[in-house]
């Protein structure tokens, strides 16, 4: 692996794979990471928040287990919409308060026509299912074919990982 | 390899407190010398208290990451989801040739001929297309790419 962004030098690299896996759950953590790092804690706290302010670090929080709080019906739904009203569609889909992760992603004619990607969640599959009506009353004449994906198995869950080999 | 626990907690296994810690958590953590001090104060509890149930939460699966989300693309990498059809007898061999990759942020198992899909998340703007043609090499199956090409909404949030 070579040539990093210009804008990630080695030191915000170290903190991103000294943080990847999670902050420690100490009084102090980034005290812990600047240690861990030989820096200071003001500059640990200091790039981090630059990495924040550039967007590179999108958020520092929590990430619950939507399945192990209930949530155990999770449907990726695809619907194939009118290329020229999807920015409009979309805007409005993704505003809705029970749709996370609403994209626009390219078809792979023939096999899959769909363009928009949008999770839905529920306690159950009618409950996804309710929520997927409301989908496809918005999107009305616009879509012209849908489906649902449903997750069966979480098989791996870690985020972003920077190779070692570096 | 992580392949978290797919159990539902029973649902006595959180309190109230519990409830108000993921709810408050997943909209941002302080940067600061004693963040589960500031956290905790807005919660109404204590920085061990809030420590000693996070470590708990965690056990207790209620809790798949805590700490910086990353964007890989302002890193000068990327992100793609991409979906594989794989034969249902030889799901575990092609799961654990897929998820050897680093590369591999999560990876689920879906109900559709399409079953397996999975985003990559790269430092580097070629690491898509290097994983995707390693992971082909190496199952013989075709790795379809999803980019994104338009967000529609940023962030995930359940109710606890």
């Amino acid at each position: 692996m070579t040539a990093p962004d210009p804008g990630l030098d080695p030191v915000d690299r170290s903190i991103v794979r000294a943080t990847q896996a999670g902050l420690p759950l100490t009084r102090a953590p980034y005290a812990a990471i600047a240690q861990q790092l030989e820096r200071s804690e003001d500059e640990v706290i200091a790039r981090m928040q630059a990495m924040l302010d550039r967007g590179i670090i999108r958020r520092i929080a929590i990430a619950p287990n939507h399945y192990a709080l209930g949530m155990t019906a999770n449907g990726m739904s695809v619907w194939d919409v009118d290329d020229g009203r999807i920015s409009e569609l979309g805007a409005q889909i993704g505003a809705l308060p029970f749709v996370t992760h609403c994209y626009q992603r390219p078809r792979a004619l023939p096999d899959w026509p769909y363009n928009l990607f949008a999770m839905l969640h529920g306690s159950d599959r009618t409950q996804v299912e309710e929520k997927r009506r409301q989908v496809e009353a918005l999107l009305g004449d616009a879509c012209h074919g849908q489906d649902i994906l449903y997750s069966t198995r979480i098989l791996k869950k870690t985020g972003l990982r920077l190779r070692d080999a570096d | 390899m992580s392949r978290p626990m797919r159990n539902v907690l029973p649902g006595d296994a959180l309190d109230a407190t519990d409830r108000a810690i993921l709810n408050a958590l997943q909209d941002g953590f302080p940067l600061t010398p004693a963040p589960f001090d500031e956290a905790g104060a807005q919660l109404g509890i204590d920085a061990d208290d809030l420590i000693h149930r996070l470590i708990r939460l965690r056990e207790l699966g209620a809790i798949t990451r805590f700490g910086p989300f990353f964007d890989a693309a302002a890193m000068g990498g990327a992100f793609c989801l991409c979906a594989m059809a794989v034969p249902a007898d030889r799901f575990d061999e092609v799961l654990t040739k897929v998820n050897a990759h680093p590369e591999v942020a999560h990876n689920y198992e879906r109900t559709h001929k399409l079953n397996m899909w999975f985003v990559l998340a790269t430092d580097d703007p070629d690491g898509i297309e290097r994983t995707a043609r390693a992971i082909e090499d190496e199952t013989g199956l075709k790795v379809m790419l999803f980019p994104k090409l338009e967000e529609y909404f940023i962030g995930f949030r359940v109710q606890a």
